[in-house]
């Protein structure tokens, strides 16, 4: 099902049936996530993926043309680069262990310590949420931080200069504007401290 | 759209909900699935089912553009300063054990806030996105917005 959504999904011309088709083979990866028992990936990819950035990318639809223009060169070249790199990646899974073994690195280096630590040193019984939030804390604080750039920086990118406003919608968005640049600018140089 | 009774109902009936269930996300993230990720995207997406359905004016009213700028920065800044506060209290940064006495619950307590700034940077975020767009494709093509 999931091929068949990619065929459709790389086929279509029309822009707003590949942003559905996006969510739709997102929900299909979430199902393949809860089936590996990864349930807090699937609920984030169900969110994410096929939720907020299917809104997001209808937003960005409504700004173009909702028909995907016709590419100026054959698809060979890139075809043959993505072809290559899955090749090449599947190649790469054959040297992995196998699914599920437990002898492998991933079981024997630091997860028993996860596993059968965990409630003695946090008390959380969520192991993801321990992981996250307390033995990876550093990993975590750098992801919220990429996903306030990424906040930052879509404002830079789009906020309006300031101009007459000639509407009531934005005349609130550039009173809301001047105390912001440095708001967002300030906690930058503090956060790439640590 | 905005003249839709029956979105109307539904969406007043479901986003309450919808809200609920975030917050659900996030404080029960400590025993099952779930997280500030989850969760911030989760109420993320409850203001924008709201912005559809009520127009972007309306929900600029209830969620202005500046708390959700301040958001933004609000969240990391309270991940940072739990990570700060344990440098004050002895710990190293981002060290969970010194913020409470019994070191358990300090762990507990720090993942509790260090989430909190995750939700919060992360709703922040989503949703200045989806207001910058909204806005942009109001302000250049009310013909566009007028047609859906």
């Amino acid at each position: 099902m999931m091929v068949a959504t990619v065929i459709i999904l790389a086929r279509s011309r029309n822009l707003f049936s590949v942003v559905v088709l996006g969510g739709v083979y997102s929900f299909l990866m979430a199902t393949v996530l809860v089936a590996l028992d990864a349930v807090d990936v699937a609920m984030t990819e169900a969110a994410v993926g096929a939720g907020v950035s299917t809104v997001l990318l209808l937003g960005a639809l409504h700004l173009c043309k909702a028909e995907e223009a016709k590419p100026a060169h054959r698809p060979w070249l890139p075809l043959a680069v993505a072809a290559g790199t899955g090749a090449v990646l599947v190649y790469g899974t054959l040297g992995l262990p196998a699914f599920s073994d437990p002898n492998s690195p991933v079981h024997t280096h630091v997860e028993p310590r996860y596993l059968n630590d965990v409630m003695k040193e946090t008390g959380v019984p969520n192991v993801v949420t321990a992981v996250l939030a307390s033995y990876r804390g550093y990993d975590t604080l750098g992801e919220t931080t990429v996903v306030f750039t990424a906040g930052a920086g879509v404002i830079a990118l789009l906020r309006r200069r300031k101009r007459k406003p000639d509407g009531e919608g934005r005349e609130t968005a550039v009173a809301a504007a001047p105390p912001s640049p440095d708001r967002t600018g300030a906690p930058n140089p503090a956060e790439d401290k640590p | 759209m905005k003249n839709d009774l029956i979105l109307r109902v539904i969406a007043k009936l479901l986003i309450p909900f919808i809200l609920l269930f975030a917050i659900y996300v996030q404080f029960h993230g400590d025993f099952g699935p779930g997280g500030g990720f989850q969760a911030g995207v989760i109420a993320a997406a409850g203001v924008v089912l709201h912005a559809l359905i009520f127009g972007l004016d309306a929900t600029r009213r209830i969620v202005p553009e500046r708390l959700v700028e301040t958001m933004l920065a609000a969240g990391v800044l309270l991940y940072a300063g739990v990570g700060v506060a344990g440098l004050f209290l002895g710990g190293n940064f981002l060290d969970y054990f010194v913020l409470d006495r019994d070191p358990v619950a300090g762990q507990h307590r720090g993942i509790f806030w260090v989430e909190l700034g995750v939700l919060i940077t992360v709703t922040g975020v989503m949703l200045k996105i989806f207001y910058m767009f909204t806005a942009r494709g109001h302000a250049d093509g009310e013909l566009a917005a007028d047609e859906d």
